[in-house]
Protein backbone atom coordinates (compact mmCIF):
# COMPACT_ATOMS: atom_id res chain seq x y z
CA UNK A 1 0.00 0.00 0.00
CA UNK A 2 2.79 2.36 0.97
CA UNK A 3 4.55 1.58 -2.29
CA UNK A 4 1.44 2.26 -4.35
CA UNK A 5 0.84 5.53 -2.54
CA UNK A 6 4.46 6.53 -3.09
CA UNK A 7 4.18 5.74 -6.77
CA UNK A 8 0.98 7.69 -7.31
CA UNK A 9 2.53 10.60 -5.49
CA UNK A 10 5.62 10.52 -7.65
CA UNK A 11 3.47 10.35 -10.75
CA UNK A 12 1.79 13.53 -9.68
CA UNK A 13 -1.70 12.06 -9.58
CA UNK A 14 -2.64 13.91 -6.45
CA UNK A 15 -0.47 16.98 -6.68
CA UNK A 16 -2.93 18.63 -9.04
CA UNK A 17 -5.86 17.59 -6.82
CA UNK A 18 -4.63 19.75 -3.93
CA UNK A 19 -5.90 23.06 -5.24
CA UNK A 20 -9.03 21.40 -6.61
CA UNK A 21 -10.24 20.05 -3.25
CA UNK A 22 -12.73 22.84 -2.59
CA UNK A 23 -14.53 22.81 -5.96
CA UNK A 24 -14.63 19.00 -5.93
CA UNK A 25 -16.13 18.92 -2.42
CA UNK A 26 -18.64 21.59 -3.40
CA UNK A 27 -19.87 19.53 -6.32
CA UNK A 28 -20.10 16.38 -4.18
CA UNK A 29 -22.05 18.27 -1.51
CA UNK A 30 -24.41 19.66 -4.16
CA UNK A 31 -25.04 16.18 -5.56
CA UNK A 32 -25.89 14.81 -2.08
CA UNK A 33 -28.16 17.76 -1.37
CA UNK A 34 -30.09 17.31 -4.61
CA UNK A 35 -30.28 13.57 -3.95
CA UNK A 36 -31.71 14.04 -0.44
CA UNK A 37 -34.25 16.66 -1.57
CA UNK A 38 -35.32 14.48 -4.49
CA UNK A 39 -35.61 11.43 -2.21
CA UNK A 40 -37.81 13.33 0.23
CA UNK A 41 -40.07 14.67 -2.50
CA UNK A 42 -40.42 11.41 -4.39
CA UNK A 43 -41.06 9.29 -1.33
CA UNK A 44 -43.49 11.69 0.29
CA UNK A 45 -46.51 10.52 -1.72
CA UNK A 46 -46.25 7.05 -0.23
CA UNK A 47 -46.21 8.48 3.29
CA UNK A 48 -49.31 10.53 2.44
CA UNK A 49 -51.09 7.41 1.12
CA UNK A 50 -50.12 5.47 4.21
CA UNK A 51 -51.51 8.17 6.53
CA UNK A 52 -54.73 8.33 4.53
CA UNK A 53 -55.18 4.55 4.57
CA UNK A 54 -54.62 4.41 8.34
CA UNK A 55 -56.96 7.35 8.83
CA UNK A 56 -54.22 9.06 10.79
CA UNK A 57 -53.36 12.71 10.70
CA UNK A 58 -50.66 13.62 8.16
CA UNK A 59 -47.81 15.38 9.94
CA UNK A 60 -45.32 16.74 7.43
CA UNK A 61 -42.25 16.71 9.70
CA UNK A 62 -42.81 13.06 10.73
CA UNK A 63 -43.52 12.10 7.12
CA UNK A 64 -40.36 13.79 5.90
CA UNK A 65 -38.30 11.91 8.49
CA UNK A 66 -39.95 8.67 7.37
CA UNK A 67 -39.06 9.28 3.71
CA UNK A 68 -35.44 8.70 4.67
CA UNK A 69 -36.10 5.20 6.03
CA UNK A 70 -38.67 3.49 3.79
CA UNK A 71 -38.17 -0.15 2.99
CA UNK A 72 -38.95 0.23 -0.71
CA UNK A 73 -38.55 3.91 -1.48
CA UNK A 74 -39.01 5.29 -4.97
CA UNK A 75 -35.61 6.85 -4.52
CA UNK A 76 -33.54 5.62 -1.59
CA UNK A 77 -31.60 8.20 0.40
CA UNK A 78 -27.81 8.14 0.06
CA UNK A 79 -27.24 6.82 3.58
CA UNK A 80 -29.63 3.89 2.93
CA UNK A 81 -27.56 2.95 -0.13
CA UNK A 82 -24.36 3.36 1.88
CA UNK A 83 -25.65 1.06 4.64
CA UNK A 84 -26.79 -1.52 2.07
CA UNK A 85 -23.36 -1.34 0.38
CA UNK A 86 -21.63 -1.81 3.73
CA UNK A 87 -23.88 -4.74 4.69
CA UNK A 88 -23.45 -6.54 1.37
CA UNK A 89 -19.70 -6.12 1.14
CA UNK A 90 -17.97 -5.93 4.50
CA UNK A 91 -20.59 -7.70 6.60
CA UNK A 92 -21.22 -10.63 4.25
CA UNK A 93 -18.84 -13.48 3.50
CA UNK A 94 -17.65 -13.10 -0.08
CA UNK A 95 -18.93 -16.58 -0.91
CA UNK A 96 -22.46 -15.55 0.06
CA UNK A 97 -25.00 -15.11 -2.72
CA UNK A 98 -25.94 -11.80 -1.09
CA UNK A 99 -22.40 -10.43 -1.14
CA UNK A 100 -21.81 -7.64 -3.65
CA UNK A 101 -18.14 -8.62 -3.73
CA UNK A 102 -19.18 -12.06 -5.01
CA UNK A 103 -21.46 -10.55 -7.66
CA UNK A 104 -18.92 -7.87 -8.49
CA UNK A 105 -16.27 -10.51 -9.13
CA UNK A 106 -18.57 -12.43 -11.50
CA UNK A 107 -19.08 -9.25 -13.54
CA UNK A 108 -15.47 -8.18 -13.22
CA UNK A 109 -14.13 -11.47 -14.60
CA UNK A 110 -16.33 -11.14 -17.71
CA UNK A 111 -15.30 -7.47 -17.98
CA UNK A 112 -11.59 -8.21 -17.86
CA UNK A 113 -11.81 -11.10 -20.31
CA UNK A 114 -13.90 -8.99 -22.69
CA UNK A 115 -11.51 -6.07 -22.31
CA UNK A 116 -8.57 -8.34 -23.13
CA UNK A 117 -10.31 -9.72 -26.23
CA UNK A 118 -11.44 -6.23 -27.24
CA UNK A 119 -7.93 -4.81 -26.94
CA UNK A 120 -6.44 -7.63 -29.00
CA UNK A 121 -9.21 -7.43 -31.61
CA UNK A 122 -9.04 -3.64 -31.74
CA UNK A 123 -5.25 -3.57 -32.17
CA UNK A 124 -5.36 -6.26 -34.84
CA UNK A 125 -8.05 -4.45 -36.82
CA UNK A 126 -6.21 -1.13 -36.47
CA UNK A 127 -2.99 -2.62 -37.82
CA UNK A 128 -4.92 -4.11 -40.74
CA UNK A 129 -6.66 -0.81 -41.45
CA UNK A 130 -3.42 1.17 -41.37
CA UNK A 131 -1.42 -1.23 -43.53
CA UNK A 132 -4.06 -2.45 -45.96
CA UNK A 133 -5.95 0.00 -48.12
CA UNK A 134 -8.66 -2.53 -48.92
CA UNK A 135 -9.25 -3.05 -45.20
CA UNK A 136 -9.26 0.68 -44.60
CA UNK A 137 -12.04 1.08 -47.16
CA UNK A 138 -14.05 -2.01 -46.21
CA UNK A 139 -13.65 -2.65 -42.49
CA UNK A 140 -13.87 0.84 -41.02
CA UNK A 141 -17.51 1.45 -42.10
CA UNK A 142 -18.52 -1.85 -40.49
CA UNK A 143 -16.67 -0.99 -37.30
CA UNK A 144 -18.62 2.25 -37.09
CA UNK A 145 -21.91 0.57 -38.09
CA UNK A 146 -21.43 -2.02 -35.35
CA UNK A 147 -21.63 0.71 -32.73
CA UNK A 148 -24.87 2.18 -34.07
CA UNK A 149 -26.77 -1.00 -33.16
CA UNK A 150 -28.12 -0.75 -29.61
CA UNK A 151 -26.21 -3.17 -27.43
CA UNK A 152 -29.46 -4.09 -25.67
CA UNK A 153 -30.80 -5.43 -28.99
CA UNK A 154 -27.78 -7.47 -29.93
CA UNK A 155 -26.83 -8.82 -26.50
CA UNK A 156 -29.69 -11.37 -26.23
CA UNK A 157 -28.97 -12.61 -29.75
CA UNK A 158 -25.32 -13.16 -28.99
CA UNK A 159 -26.25 -15.11 -25.88
CA UNK A 160 -28.90 -17.22 -27.63
CA UNK A 161 -26.68 -17.97 -30.62
CA UNK A 162 -23.69 -18.91 -28.45
CA UNK A 163 -25.91 -21.02 -26.21
CA UNK A 164 -27.13 -22.89 -29.28
CA UNK A 165 -23.55 -23.87 -30.11
CA UNK A 166 -22.90 -24.87 -26.52
CA UNK A 167 -21.06 -21.81 -25.26
CA UNK A 168 -22.46 -20.41 -22.04
CA UNK A 169 -21.38 -18.85 -18.77
CA UNK A 170 -18.51 -16.38 -18.80
CA UNK A 171 -17.73 -16.30 -22.53
CA UNK A 172 -20.96 -14.87 -23.97
CA UNK A 173 -20.82 -11.99 -21.49
CA UNK A 174 -17.15 -11.42 -22.32
CA UNK A 175 -18.02 -11.30 -26.02
CA UNK A 176 -20.60 -8.57 -25.41
CA UNK A 177 -17.92 -6.64 -23.51
CA UNK A 178 -15.58 -7.20 -26.44
CA UNK A 179 -18.22 -5.85 -28.80
CA UNK A 180 -18.25 -2.55 -26.92
CA UNK A 181 -14.55 -2.42 -26.03
CA UNK A 182 -12.92 -2.98 -29.40
CA UNK A 183 -14.37 0.17 -30.96
CA UNK A 184 -12.48 2.86 -29.02
CA UNK A 185 -9.33 0.74 -29.35
CA UNK A 186 -9.63 0.60 -33.15
CA UNK A 187 -10.27 4.33 -33.46
CA UNK A 188 -7.48 5.35 -31.06
CA UNK A 189 -4.96 2.84 -32.37
CA UNK A 190 -5.52 3.81 -36.03
CA UNK A 191 -4.94 7.43 -35.09
CA UNK A 192 -1.87 6.47 -33.05
CA UNK A 193 -0.32 4.31 -35.77
CA UNK A 194 -0.80 7.17 -38.22
CA UNK A 195 0.59 9.78 -35.82
CA UNK A 196 4.26 9.78 -36.99
CA UNK A 197 4.74 12.90 -39.13
CA UNK A 198 6.35 13.23 -42.57
CA UNK A 199 9.76 13.84 -41.03
CA UNK A 200 9.64 10.72 -38.87
CA UNK A 201 8.54 8.53 -41.78
CA UNK A 202 11.06 10.13 -44.19
CA UNK A 203 13.77 9.29 -41.68
CA UNK A 204 12.84 5.60 -41.83
CA UNK A 205 12.96 5.81 -45.62
CA UNK A 206 16.48 7.27 -45.59
CA UNK A 207 17.54 4.29 -43.48
CA UNK A 208 15.96 1.96 -46.01
CA UNK A 209 13.97 0.42 -43.13
CA UNK A 210 11.59 -2.45 -43.91
CA UNK A 211 7.86 -2.10 -43.23
CA UNK A 212 8.36 -4.41 -40.28
CA UNK A 213 11.08 -2.24 -38.78
CA UNK A 214 9.03 0.91 -39.33
CA UNK A 215 6.17 -0.72 -37.46
CA UNK A 216 8.11 -1.90 -34.43
CA UNK A 217 10.48 1.04 -34.13
CA UNK A 218 8.24 3.93 -35.16
CA UNK A 219 4.49 3.34 -35.52
CA UNK A 220 3.88 1.07 -32.53
CA UNK A 221 5.81 3.15 -29.97
CA UNK A 222 4.27 6.35 -31.34
CA UNK A 223 0.78 4.89 -30.85
CA UNK A 224 1.16 4.06 -27.14
CA UNK A 225 -0.30 7.29 -25.68
CA UNK A 226 -3.29 6.91 -28.03
CA UNK A 227 -3.70 3.24 -27.10
CA UNK A 228 -3.83 3.96 -23.37
CA UNK A 229 -6.31 6.80 -23.83
CA UNK A 230 -8.62 4.42 -25.74
CA UNK A 231 -8.09 1.63 -23.23
CA UNK A 232 -9.49 3.89 -20.52
CA UNK A 233 -12.70 4.30 -22.52
CA UNK A 234 -12.72 0.63 -23.49
CA UNK A 235 -12.47 -0.75 -19.95
CA UNK A 236 -15.47 1.30 -18.82
CA UNK A 237 -17.41 0.16 -21.89
CA UNK A 238 -16.42 -3.43 -21.10
CA UNK A 239 -18.08 -3.21 -17.69
CA UNK A 240 -21.27 -1.86 -19.25
CA UNK A 241 -21.15 -4.75 -21.73
CA UNK A 242 -20.76 -7.36 -19.00
CA UNK A 243 -23.69 -5.95 -17.02
CA UNK A 244 -25.90 -5.75 -20.10
CA UNK A 245 -24.86 -9.33 -20.89
CA UNK A 246 -26.25 -10.45 -17.54
CA UNK A 247 -29.68 -8.91 -18.03
CA UNK A 248 -31.31 -10.95 -20.85
CA UNK A 249 -30.24 -14.35 -19.52
CA UNK A 250 -31.93 -13.88 -16.20
CA UNK A 251 -28.52 -14.54 -14.76
CA UNK A 252 -28.43 -15.47 -11.09
CA UNK A 253 -25.06 -13.89 -10.37
CA UNK A 254 -23.32 -10.67 -11.26
CA UNK A 255 -24.08 -6.97 -10.78
CA UNK A 256 -26.55 -7.18 -13.70
CA UNK A 257 -28.37 -9.99 -11.96
CA UNK A 258 -28.59 -7.89 -8.80
CA UNK A 259 -30.11 -5.06 -10.82
CA UNK A 260 -32.60 -7.43 -12.42
CA UNK A 261 -33.57 -9.15 -9.18
CA UNK A 262 -33.90 -5.78 -7.50
CA UNK A 263 -36.31 -4.54 -10.16
CA UNK A 264 -38.42 -7.77 -10.03
CA UNK A 265 -39.02 -7.37 -6.31
CA UNK A 266 -39.06 -3.58 -6.16
CA UNK A 267 -35.87 -3.59 -4.07
CA UNK A 268 -34.79 -0.10 -5.01
CA UNK A 269 -32.08 0.04 -2.36
CA UNK A 270 -30.56 -3.11 -3.83
CA UNK A 271 -30.70 -1.64 -7.34
CA UNK A 272 -29.00 1.56 -6.26
CA UNK A 273 -26.30 -0.19 -4.30
CA UNK A 274 -25.56 -2.40 -7.31
CA UNK A 275 -25.42 0.72 -9.50
CA UNK A 276 -23.05 2.48 -7.11
CA UNK A 277 -20.92 -0.66 -6.87
CA UNK A 278 -20.71 -0.77 -10.68
CA UNK A 279 -19.73 2.90 -10.77
CA UNK A 280 -17.00 2.39 -8.16
CA UNK A 281 -15.75 -0.65 -10.09
CA UNK A 282 -15.67 1.31 -13.38
CA UNK A 283 -13.86 4.24 -11.79
CA UNK A 284 -11.25 1.91 -10.28
CA UNK A 285 -10.69 0.12 -13.59
CA UNK A 286 -10.26 3.42 -15.44
CA UNK A 287 -7.86 4.64 -12.75
CA UNK A 288 -5.81 1.44 -12.94
CA UNK A 289 -5.53 1.64 -16.75
CA UNK A 290 -4.67 5.33 -16.45
CA UNK A 291 -1.94 4.59 -13.92
CA UNK A 292 -0.54 1.79 -16.10
CA UNK A 293 -0.52 4.22 -19.03
CA UNK A 294 1.37 6.83 -17.05
CA UNK A 295 3.95 4.30 -15.92
CA UNK A 296 4.49 2.98 -19.45
CA UNK A 297 4.71 6.47 -20.96
CA UNK A 298 7.12 7.59 -18.26
CA UNK A 299 9.32 4.58 -18.87
CA UNK A 300 9.26 5.29 -22.59
CA UNK A 301 10.30 8.89 -22.00
CA UNK A 302 7.04 10.52 -23.15
CA UNK A 303 6.10 12.06 -19.82
CA UNK A 304 7.97 15.01 -18.44
CA UNK B 1 35.00 10.57 -58.81
CA UNK B 2 31.85 12.65 -58.55
CA UNK B 3 29.57 11.89 -55.64
CA UNK B 4 26.50 13.58 -57.14
CA UNK B 5 26.07 14.20 -60.84
CA UNK B 6 22.89 15.74 -62.31
CA UNK B 7 22.14 16.52 -65.96
CA UNK B 8 19.07 18.42 -67.15
CA UNK B 9 17.33 17.45 -63.93
CA UNK B 10 13.72 18.62 -63.72
CA UNK B 11 10.95 17.99 -61.25
CA UNK B 12 7.40 19.20 -61.74
CA UNK B 13 4.76 18.81 -59.02
CA UNK B 14 1.19 18.51 -60.28
CA UNK B 15 -0.99 20.56 -57.96
CA UNK B 16 -4.59 21.74 -58.05
CA UNK B 17 -3.35 25.16 -59.19
CA UNK B 18 -1.51 23.61 -62.12
CA UNK B 19 2.06 22.34 -62.48
CA UNK B 20 4.79 23.74 -60.23
CA UNK B 21 8.30 23.60 -61.65
CA UNK B 22 10.31 22.89 -58.52
CA UNK B 23 13.47 22.13 -60.53
CA UNK B 24 14.22 22.94 -64.15
CA UNK B 25 17.26 21.75 -66.13
CA UNK B 26 19.66 21.57 -63.23
CA UNK B 27 23.21 20.55 -64.17
CA UNK B 28 25.52 20.03 -61.27
CA UNK B 29 28.44 17.83 -60.28
CA UNK B 30 29.61 17.48 -56.70
CA UNK B 31 33.01 15.92 -56.07
CA UNK B 32 34.19 13.88 -53.16
CA UNK B 33 35.16 15.90 -50.10
CA UNK B 34 33.40 19.07 -51.20
CA UNK B 35 31.23 21.21 -48.96
CA UNK B 36 28.51 22.53 -51.24
CA UNK B 37 25.88 25.00 -50.06
CA UNK B 38 22.59 25.61 -51.83
CA UNK B 39 21.22 29.07 -51.29
CA UNK B 40 18.18 30.87 -52.62
CA UNK B 41 14.79 32.21 -51.62
CA UNK B 42 12.01 29.81 -50.64
CA UNK B 43 10.53 27.93 -53.56
CA UNK B 44 13.83 27.84 -55.47
CA UNK B 45 14.05 24.06 -55.23
CA UNK B 46 17.08 23.76 -52.96
CA UNK B 47 15.36 21.40 -50.55
CA UNK B 48 13.75 19.53 -53.44
CA UNK B 49 17.18 18.96 -55.00
CA UNK B 50 18.45 17.55 -51.71
CA UNK B 51 15.38 15.30 -51.48
CA UNK B 52 15.98 14.06 -55.04
CA UNK B 53 19.55 13.10 -54.10
CA UNK B 54 18.10 11.28 -51.08
CA UNK B 55 15.45 9.50 -53.20
CA UNK B 56 12.70 11.14 -51.16
CA UNK B 57 11.40 12.72 -54.41
CA UNK B 58 11.56 11.33 -57.95
CA UNK B 59 12.71 13.64 -60.77
CA UNK B 60 10.32 13.93 -63.70
CA UNK B 61 13.08 14.49 -66.26
CA UNK B 62 16.85 14.31 -66.68
CA UNK B 63 19.37 12.04 -65.03
CA UNK B 64 21.05 11.97 -61.66
CA UNK B 65 23.53 9.58 -60.12
CA UNK B 66 24.68 9.32 -56.52
CA UNK B 67 27.99 7.51 -56.02
CA UNK B 68 27.67 6.44 -59.66
CA UNK B 69 24.31 4.69 -59.20
CA UNK B 70 20.67 5.80 -59.15
CA UNK B 71 19.47 7.68 -56.03
CA UNK B 72 17.25 4.73 -55.17
CA UNK B 73 20.15 2.28 -55.32
CA UNK B 74 22.24 4.73 -53.30
CA UNK B 75 19.50 4.90 -50.66
CA UNK B 76 19.28 1.12 -50.57
CA UNK B 77 23.09 1.09 -50.12
CA UNK B 78 22.64 3.61 -47.29
CA UNK B 79 25.00 5.99 -49.02
CA UNK B 80 24.04 9.12 -47.11
CA UNK B 81 22.99 10.55 -43.77
CA UNK B 82 20.18 13.12 -43.80
CA UNK B 83 19.71 15.97 -41.34
CA UNK B 84 16.28 17.57 -41.49
CA UNK B 85 15.21 21.12 -40.72
CA UNK B 86 13.77 19.98 -37.39
CA UNK B 87 15.72 17.58 -35.20
CA UNK B 88 12.92 15.00 -35.50
CA UNK B 89 14.20 12.87 -32.65
CA UNK B 90 11.80 10.14 -31.59
CA UNK B 91 10.43 11.36 -28.24
CA UNK B 92 10.14 7.83 -26.81
CA UNK B 93 13.84 7.14 -27.29
CA UNK B 94 16.76 8.53 -25.29
CA UNK B 95 19.46 10.40 -27.24
CA UNK B 96 21.67 7.32 -27.34
CA UNK B 97 18.79 5.15 -28.54
CA UNK B 98 17.84 7.72 -31.17
CA UNK B 99 21.36 7.47 -32.52
CA UNK B 100 21.14 3.68 -32.23
CA UNK B 101 18.00 3.63 -34.41
CA UNK B 102 19.74 3.57 -37.84
CA UNK B 103 22.29 1.14 -36.45
CA UNK B 104 19.57 -1.22 -35.23
CA UNK B 105 18.01 -1.06 -38.66
CA UNK B 106 21.21 -2.02 -40.45
CA UNK B 107 21.60 -4.81 -37.91
CA UNK B 108 24.79 -3.74 -36.19
CA UNK B 109 25.67 -5.86 -33.13
CA UNK B 110 25.00 -4.28 -29.75
CA UNK B 111 28.60 -3.87 -28.65
CA UNK B 112 29.68 -2.20 -31.87
CA UNK B 113 26.61 0.03 -31.62
CA UNK B 114 27.65 1.22 -28.20
CA UNK B 115 31.13 2.16 -29.37
CA UNK B 116 29.74 3.99 -32.38
CA UNK B 117 27.24 5.96 -30.29
CA UNK B 118 29.99 7.07 -27.91
CA UNK B 119 32.12 8.17 -30.85
CA UNK B 120 29.47 10.24 -32.65
CA UNK B 121 28.27 11.79 -29.37
CA UNK B 122 31.83 12.97 -28.89
CA UNK B 123 31.98 14.28 -32.47
CA UNK B 124 29.01 16.59 -31.83
CA UNK B 125 30.15 17.49 -28.32
CA UNK B 126 27.29 15.73 -26.54
CA UNK B 127 29.32 13.32 -24.45
CA UNK B 128 27.41 12.25 -21.34
CA UNK B 129 23.99 13.20 -22.73
CA UNK B 130 23.18 9.77 -24.21
CA UNK B 131 20.79 8.88 -21.38
CA UNK B 132 18.71 12.06 -21.68
CA UNK B 133 15.41 12.23 -23.51
CA UNK B 134 14.96 14.77 -26.33
CA UNK B 135 12.71 17.07 -24.30
CA UNK B 136 15.45 17.42 -21.70
CA UNK B 137 17.78 19.04 -24.27
CA UNK B 138 17.84 22.55 -25.74
CA UNK B 139 17.03 23.09 -29.42
CA UNK B 140 20.70 23.38 -30.36
CA UNK B 141 21.58 20.18 -28.51
CA UNK B 142 18.68 18.35 -30.16
CA UNK B 143 19.91 19.44 -33.58
CA UNK B 144 23.42 18.26 -32.69
CA UNK B 145 21.95 14.93 -31.62
CA UNK B 146 20.20 14.66 -34.98
CA UNK B 147 23.55 15.30 -36.71
CA UNK B 148 25.09 12.57 -34.59
CA UNK B 149 22.28 10.28 -35.71
CA UNK B 150 23.01 11.12 -39.37
CA UNK B 151 26.71 10.42 -38.79
CA UNK B 152 26.02 7.13 -37.03
CA UNK B 153 26.30 4.75 -39.93
CA UNK B 154 29.28 6.57 -41.31
CA UNK B 155 28.06 7.28 -44.85
CA UNK B 156 30.46 9.39 -46.93
CA UNK B 157 27.73 11.80 -47.96
CA UNK B 158 25.93 14.09 -45.53
CA UNK B 159 22.77 15.88 -46.70
CA UNK B 160 21.72 18.77 -44.48
CA UNK B 161 18.48 20.69 -45.03
CA UNK B 162 18.67 24.02 -43.18
CA UNK B 163 19.73 22.20 -40.03
CA UNK B 164 20.42 25.41 -38.08
CA UNK B 165 17.56 27.47 -39.51
CA UNK B 166 15.53 27.48 -36.33
CA UNK B 167 18.42 28.32 -33.99
CA UNK B 168 19.58 31.68 -32.71
CA UNK B 169 22.66 33.43 -34.09
CA UNK B 170 25.01 32.54 -31.24
CA UNK B 171 24.20 28.85 -31.24
CA UNK B 172 24.34 28.85 -35.03
CA UNK B 173 27.88 30.34 -35.08
CA UNK B 174 29.03 27.74 -32.64
CA UNK B 175 27.49 24.88 -34.59
CA UNK B 176 28.90 26.20 -37.89
CA UNK B 177 32.37 26.14 -36.38
CA UNK B 178 31.81 22.62 -35.07
CA UNK B 179 30.47 21.46 -38.41
CA UNK B 180 33.58 22.67 -40.26
CA UNK B 181 35.76 20.91 -37.71
CA UNK B 182 33.73 17.74 -38.15
CA UNK B 183 33.97 18.00 -41.93
CA UNK B 184 37.75 18.41 -41.77
CA UNK B 185 38.08 15.45 -39.45
CA UNK B 186 35.76 13.03 -41.27
CA UNK B 187 36.48 14.15 -44.89
CA UNK B 188 32.84 13.67 -45.80
CA UNK B 189 31.06 15.25 -48.74
CA UNK B 190 28.45 17.66 -47.44
CA UNK B 191 25.44 19.15 -49.24
CA UNK B 192 24.05 21.97 -47.14
CA UNK B 193 20.83 23.90 -47.76
CA UNK B 194 20.60 27.35 -46.21
CA UNK B 195 19.04 30.77 -46.70
CA UNK B 196 21.79 32.60 -44.84
CA UNK B 197 24.50 34.18 -47.01
CA UNK B 198 27.17 34.38 -44.25
CA UNK B 199 26.52 30.77 -43.30
CA UNK B 200 26.89 29.61 -46.91
CA UNK B 201 30.08 31.57 -47.48
CA UNK B 202 31.62 30.58 -44.15
CA UNK B 203 31.05 26.87 -44.61
CA UNK B 204 31.35 26.09 -48.29
CA UNK B 205 33.97 25.23 -50.82
CA UNK B 206 31.32 25.91 -53.44
CA UNK B 207 28.08 27.89 -53.29
CA UNK B 208 25.19 27.06 -55.60
CA UNK B 209 22.88 30.05 -56.01
CA UNK B 210 19.33 29.16 -57.04
CA UNK B 211 16.23 31.10 -58.01
CA UNK B 212 12.54 30.23 -58.03
CA UNK B 213 9.74 29.81 -60.60
CA UNK B 214 11.10 27.64 -62.13
CA UNK B 215 13.68 26.41 -59.60
CA UNK B 216 17.05 26.61 -61.33
CA UNK B 217 20.76 27.19 -60.72
CA UNK B 218 21.74 30.78 -61.55
CA UNK B 219 25.34 30.82 -60.35
CA UNK B 220 27.99 28.51 -58.93
CA UNK B 221 30.65 30.26 -56.89
CA UNK B 222 33.99 28.64 -56.02
CA UNK B 223 35.22 29.77 -52.64
CA UNK B 224 38.76 31.10 -52.46
CA UNK B 225 38.82 30.90 -48.68
CA UNK B 226 41.31 28.51 -47.10
CA UNK B 227 39.99 25.26 -45.58
CA UNK B 228 41.02 26.36 -42.13
CA UNK B 229 38.47 29.04 -41.18
CA UNK B 230 38.32 30.79 -37.83
CA UNK B 231 35.03 32.63 -37.15
CA UNK B 232 36.62 36.06 -37.66
CA UNK B 233 37.40 35.20 -41.27
CA UNK B 234 33.93 36.60 -41.81
CA UNK B 235 35.32 40.10 -41.49
CA UNK B 236 38.06 39.58 -44.10
CA UNK B 237 37.77 41.36 -47.48
CA UNK B 238 37.90 38.00 -49.26
CA UNK B 239 34.86 36.76 -47.34
CA UNK B 240 32.91 39.95 -48.02
CA UNK B 241 33.83 39.72 -51.70
CA UNK B 242 32.34 36.21 -51.97
CA UNK B 243 29.29 37.24 -49.97
CA UNK B 244 28.84 40.14 -52.37
CA UNK B 245 28.94 37.77 -55.36
CA UNK B 246 26.35 35.53 -53.75
CA UNK B 247 24.09 38.52 -53.12
CA UNK B 248 24.53 39.64 -56.72
CA UNK B 249 23.68 36.14 -57.89
CA UNK B 250 20.51 36.11 -55.80
CA UNK B 251 19.52 39.52 -57.13
CA UNK B 252 20.16 38.43 -60.72
CA UNK B 253 17.74 35.57 -60.13
CA UNK B 254 15.06 38.12 -59.20
CA UNK B 255 14.63 36.12 -56.06
CA UNK B 256 13.70 38.96 -53.75
CA UNK B 257 11.56 41.08 -56.01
Amino acid sequence: MQAVLGMTKRLGMFTRAKGAALPVLTVVAAIFLIWYVAAAMMNLQWERDQAERAGAEFVLTDALANTMAQERPVLPAPHQVAVELWNTTVEKKITSKRSLVYHGWITLSATLLGFLFGTILGMTLAIGIVYNRAMDMSVMPWVIASQTIPILAIAPMIIVVLNAVGISGLLPKAFISTYLAFFPIVVGMVKGLRSPDALQTDLMRTYNASANQSFWKMRLPASMPYLFASMKVAVAASLVGAIVGELPTGAVAGLGARLLAGSYYGQTIQIWSALIAAAILAASLVAIVGLAGRIVERRMGFAR
Amino acid sequence: MSVVSAQNLSLTFQTNDGPVHALKDVDLTIDKGEFVSFIGPSGCGKTTFLRVIADLEKPTDGTITVNGVSPEQARLNRAYGYVFQAAGLYPWRSIARNIALPLEIIGMPRRERKERIERVLELVDLKGFGGKFPWQLSGGMQQRASIARALAFDADLLLMDEPFGALDEIVRDHLNEQLLELWARTEKTICFVTHSIPEAVYLSTRIVVMSPRPGRVTDVIESTLPRERPLDIRESPEFLEIAHRVREGLRAGHGYE
